[in-house]
């Protein structure tokens, strides 16, 4: 049984799945939340790759390079504002950022 | 054909697995090392896929840089993990039933829908066949030529979060002696320099 577009594609989607499920089941640790992100993301990019290798399109592979730049420049802001927000609270669980009221 | 086939399932299963490791895992520090394991993974799926480029980027920057970064920021904070463990389980119903709906949704999705037939025949940048030129070369080509602004574009997202994450976290403690160097070129030898008549024989 060749491995074809749609076995790629499901196990992006249960990557993605694990990430959203991810966020929900660490409500409380932030650091694990961001890790989610990253699975979430990753789930693209293997979604994007996937398309442009069965679809012979390089253009996927550039957006998937795209995507993973923002995730670096994501992971260094969120993981710099929690180092930030630990400094001046001595807490990373969520319920505690709850200063402005949002 | 066989052995693409084996390695798929290896790689899938492991990304997987690990990933399930990630969100379940009661230690951070575990969580790190499961997702730097997924990532790996991934790039394996990203090299059977003929993505060679991109599974040696997500291998150096994933796993040796954000990965590490997590390492650092999850060692370096003093907190107590097992107390923000407790009463996770609370939020299990919630999540499961989104994450089913959600998975639902996507499985949905799949299996009704088909790629249009005249896609492939025209795609915006054919991938050249692997003899020809290498997946490096095709995408630098690509990179460089049609995608050179959104590549910058990129290069300035870099930017801006390599100087908003120092801006962030550096902090300036009291009580250490700096170097100020304005201070340092201000100074006049009137400022600096006393001239004292020492009477002879009597010392200061």
């Amino acid at each position: 049984m060749a491995v074809g577009l749609a076995h790629y594609l499901t196990v992006a989607a249960i990557l993605f799945t694990l990430g959203v499920f991810g966020i929900f089941l660490n409500r409380r640790n932030v650091i694990v939340i961001l890790m989610a992100i990253e699975l979430i993301l990753l789930a693209v990019n293997l979604n994007f790759i996937a398309f442009s290798a069965f679809l012979g399109d390089l253009v996927g592979q550039v957006f998937a390079l795209f995507v993973l730049t923002v995730a670096a420049a994501e992971a260094a802001i969120g993981l710099a504002i929690l180092v930030v927000f630990f400094r001046n609270r001595g807490s990373i669980a969520v319920q505690d950022i709850n200063t402005m009221k949002g | 054909m066989i052995l693409q086939t084996l390695f798929f399932y290896l790689f899938a299963a492991v990304t997987v697995a690990s990933a399930f490791m990630v969100i379940s895992s009661r230690n951070p520090v575990h969580s790190v090392l499961f997702l730097i394991l997924a990532f790996f993974n991934s790039a394996g799926l990203f090299l059977l896929l003929g993505a060679e480029f991109l599974a040696m980027i997500l291998v150096v920057v994933y796993v040796g840089a954000v990965a590490v970064l997590f390492l650092f920021v999850v060692m370096m904070l003093d907190v107590d993990f097992a107390e923000l463990r407790h009463g996770a389980l609370q939020y299990l119903p919630i999540g499961g039933l989104i994450g089913l709906i959600l998975l639902i949704e996507l499985v949905m999705v799949l299996g009704a829908w088909v790629i249009a037939p005249d896609v492939s025949a025209t795609p915006a940048a054919p991938i050249p066949p692997m003899g020809e030129t290498s997946n490096v070369a095709a995408l630098g080509q690509l990179l460089y030529t049609r995608y050179v602004y959104f590549f910058q574009a990129a290069g300035m997202v870099l930017l801006v979060a390599m100087v908003g994450a120092i801006v962030l976290t550096l902090r300036h403690k009291e009580g250490v002696k700096r170097q100020d160097i304005s201070q340092q070129v201000a100074r006049t030898p009137e400022q600096s320099i006393e001239v004292r008549k020492v009477p002879s024989r009597k010392g200061i």
